[in-house]
């Protein structure tokens, strides 16, 4: 199929483009990007099916670089196929899935389980992250070569914190012959158990067990340490405290290889959502407080936290329906992310190209993804369309994946996807049926 | 007198009003329990579930004499004997609950929010008997009217609350429906079992318990749980009982008009000297006293008076 998109703003930050663009599309790659023509040649491409993109945001395909499919192992949460329903309805191309599977992803058979599923739903792009220690127990190394060579982009015990010292420092070390990121899921289980929720005046008054922000960054202090020795490429998941951001902040000073991410309900909501028991903002690490909050969005504004990932845990009402104490911990994601992000720029806080930049630019860089994050001639065409002006309720039975925990319910949002491309596929596509397609 | 709750799930949102309607009705009810024949019919046909999810025999038992003094039906589930042990959920059980069409669950729950989740899921009102470490509001009711009986009034006093304050359901309710009447609290405490950002809840702090009792012209013992020993919060029974326990060496500063108060069970000797629980100072046998008119109130006021509103 061949495709001109036409008259869109293109806003691709990885090669400093906004600007108004026509984007020609043939055999999957990107033919050409040409700037809007006063006049059109209505002959030259005639062969070229239109979708009229005037109004509308074209950017790199999104890629979400944090998401849990649960598959293999926890369907009845979510499935490859439910997952990446979701994501491609979220705008998102590409999602790297975390480890957490039962079995875990530590070995070649599991990855390519992944992979196969993945090329089934032939929707979004699905790259999976290998474990950094068999079944993520933290007790000794992965064999990294293998997952590498069966399609694992970065290590990672997400949901999990190394908490040997000396594990993860043989980890850096012995990820760097390939090529590898560690992903580091940071928390002091001696300083963060029992707890369920910030430690803080929320938790003083609900008689809930706190995790201090201590749990996270004195993690997030090792790591750094570690990194520093180790020089192997180190990326912070799910920042969510003041001191976490500085920590990360001074790292990169220093010059070291560290990346950071954080997700939305980390710059959209604070502790405070918990009062009620509320399990929907149940999650891990927890909501912090407005000044933790503050902090993450100034952080995502000077560059130090380079990512906007999801997170999407996918829980069952089984899970969520019960006492907080016993809650699964973690929310929905892939279907808020985008819109939540643009929030910040509908508050000033980002710019647009720079809000897009933490969902395609800044993935693709730290997992290395050949063809994703920008948009340029021959190069294939992954891509979203956005409309900055939708004006929408967030309604969690809309929701493609297959689990509705979220505390986004029921939140008025502007600006969301509505076609969303992958090789030059239309995988996803909620554009007016006046547009032909 | 205006009470139109359906729940009573914690201290917290109650108004000064609300409390003293419920203090007030409770003081006219104690009387019955001093009468030959301890029963009035005012709740008769009324079915109260007692709901205990962890053992408590003095608060269970309180409330079971409650209901009976009121004339209605009691029935009883406890863990051992409920289904919880089998793995059924909470929501499973509240819904079997429901389905005997009970007037009150009285819920006791070792995790905090537990009432607060059956409420939302089944119609009877729901009675909070303590969840986790969140809330023990009965026993702050009962804490409120033996101090107003034995002070004459609550505002303006200094209340001392001396113990393991971080794990204290009793301790959250206490200083909620304390600084709600008007009066003052300081917590006392071994800075492991003081949790941080109490200062939110607008209490004093010490670690000295000596500047606690001083101060104090009600002193508030907490039961120290034993097994915290193995958490780290304290090195030593006997050294816990030498610098946080309330001996008479402590109370040589006290104020000669105080009074001593404690949850109970006690651990005799760990928190609370012997001589000084059966002291002149002690009202703990009041405080249970006062427990069962507490109780009988609120069952009477949840039930019997009008409900113009459903609402929580
Ligand atoms: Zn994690």
């Amino acid at each position: 199929m061949k495709w001109l998109i036409r008259g869109g703003r293109v806003i691709d930050p990885q090669n400093q483009v906004d600007d108004l663009m026509d984007i020609y599309i043939h055999q999957g790659k990107i033919l050409d990007l040409q700037p809007v023509p006063p006049k059109r040649n209505a002959t030259t491409f005639s062969d070229f099916r239109v979708i009229p993109a005037e109004g509308l945001v074209i950017t790199p395909g999104l890629i979400d670089m944090h998401t849990h499919l649960r598959e293999p192992g926890y369907e009845y949460k979510e499935t490859i196929l439910t997952g990446t329903q979701a994501a491609v309805a979220g705008g998102f191309t590409a999602v790297a899935c975390m480890a957490n599977t039962l079995p875990v992803n530590d070995t070649q058979a599991v990855t390519e389980y992944i992979l196969h599923k993945a090329r089934e739903a032939r929707l979004a792009r699905v790259f999976p992250i290998g474990a950094i220690s068999p079944g993520l127990k933290g007790e000794a190394l992965a064999e990294y070569g293998e997952l590498k060579n069966a399609g694992v982009v970065a290590l990672s015990d997400d949901g999990h914190p190394v908490m040997n010292s000396q594990l993860m420092r043989r980890a850096m070390e012995y990820a760097r012959a390939f090529e590898l990121p560690i992903i580091s899921h940071c928390e002091d289980l001696f300083l963060s158990r029992p707890g369920v929720m910030h430690e803080g005046p929320t938790s003083t008054w609900l008689g809930l067990h706190g995790i201090p922000s201590a749990a996270e960054e004195t993690m997030v202090y090792r790591d750094i340490q570690i990194c520093q020795m180790t020089q192997n490429p180190l990326h912070i998941a799910h920042v969510s405290t003041a001191a976490s951001v500085q920590l990360v902040r001074d790292a990169k000073k220093k010059g070291l290889p560290v990346s950071a991410e954080t997700a939305p309900h980390y710059f959209s909501l604070t502790e405070e959502a918990v009062i009620g028991f509320d399990t929907q903002a149940k999650m891990n690490p927890p909501l912090r407080t407005k000044e933790d909050l503050w902090a993450v969005q100034k952080g995502l504004k000077d560059g130090t936290i380079d990512v906007i990932a999801s997170d999407h845990a996918p829980h069952s009402p089984l899970e969520k329906e019960v006492e907080f104490d016993l809650a699964a911990m973690g929310i929905v994601g892939l279907e808020t992310t985008l819109p939540l992000t643009l929030n910040l720029m509908h508050l000033g806080i980002l710019t647009f190209p720079q809000a897009i930049a933490k969902l395609t630019q800044g993935p693709a860089r730290i997992l290395k993804l050949n063809g994703f994050g920008g948009l340029q001639r021959s190069g294939p065409a992954h891509l979203t369309i956005i409309d900055p002006e939708l004006e929408f309720q967030v309604d969690i039975h809309s929701f493609r994946s297959k689990s509705k925990n979220s505390p986004f319910h029921g939140w008025k949002l502007k600006g969301q996807a509505v076609l969303t491309m992958v090789e030059g596929r239309i995988v996803y596509n909620q554009m007016a049926p006046t547009s032909d397609l | 007198m205006k009470f139109n709750r359906h729940h009573l799930l914690g201290i917290k949102g109650l108004t000064r009003e609300e409390i003293e309607t419920i203090l007030t009705t409770a003081e006219s009810l104690k009387e019955i329990s001093f009468r030959d024949i301890k029963k009035v019919p005012t709740l008769r046909g009324k079915t109260v579930v007692n709901f205990f999810h962890e053992p408590s025999t003095r608060t269970r038992t309180s409330f079971e004499i409650a209901a009976k003094r009121l004339s209605a039906d009691t029935v009883g589930l406890s863990s051992s004997t409920s289904s919880l042990v089998k793995g059924e959920t909470l929501t499973d059980t509240a819904r079997n609950l429901e389905a005997m069409n009970p007037d009150v669950i009285v819920i006791r729950h070792s995790m905090a929010g537990a009432p607060h989740l059956l409420s939302r899921m089944i119609k009877p009102s729901i009675i909070n008997a303590g969840d986790g470490m969140h809330e023990h509001p009965t026993q702050a009711l009962l804490d409120l009217m033996t101090i107003r009986e034995k002070k004459g009034r609550i505002e303006g006093q200094q209340i001392a609350i001396i113990g393991d304050i971080a794990h204290s359901r009793v301790a959250r309710s206490n200083i909620i429906g304390l600084k709600t009447m008007g009066a003052q609290v300081m917590v006392a405490g071994p800075p492991t079992m003081i949790p941080p950002f109490i200062d939110s809840m607008g209490v004093g702090v010490t670690y000295r318990i000596e500047e606690a009792v001083a101060w104090a012209d009600v002193i508030m013992m907490l039961r120290v749980q034993l097994e915290r020993q193995k958490q780290m919060l304290f090195p030593s029974l006997r050294e816990y009982s030498r610098f946080f326990g309330l001996n008479p060496e402590a109370m040589k500063k006290a104020k000669r008009d105080v009074i001593i108060m404690h949850p109970g069970p006690i651990n005799r000797g760990v928190e609370l000297h012997p001589e000084l629980a059966d002291g002149p100072y002690s009202v703990i046998l009041d405080q249970v006293t006062n427990g069962v008119a507490i109780r009988m109130a609120l069952l009477y006021l949840l039930l019997g008076g009008k409900k113009s509103e459903m609402a929580d």
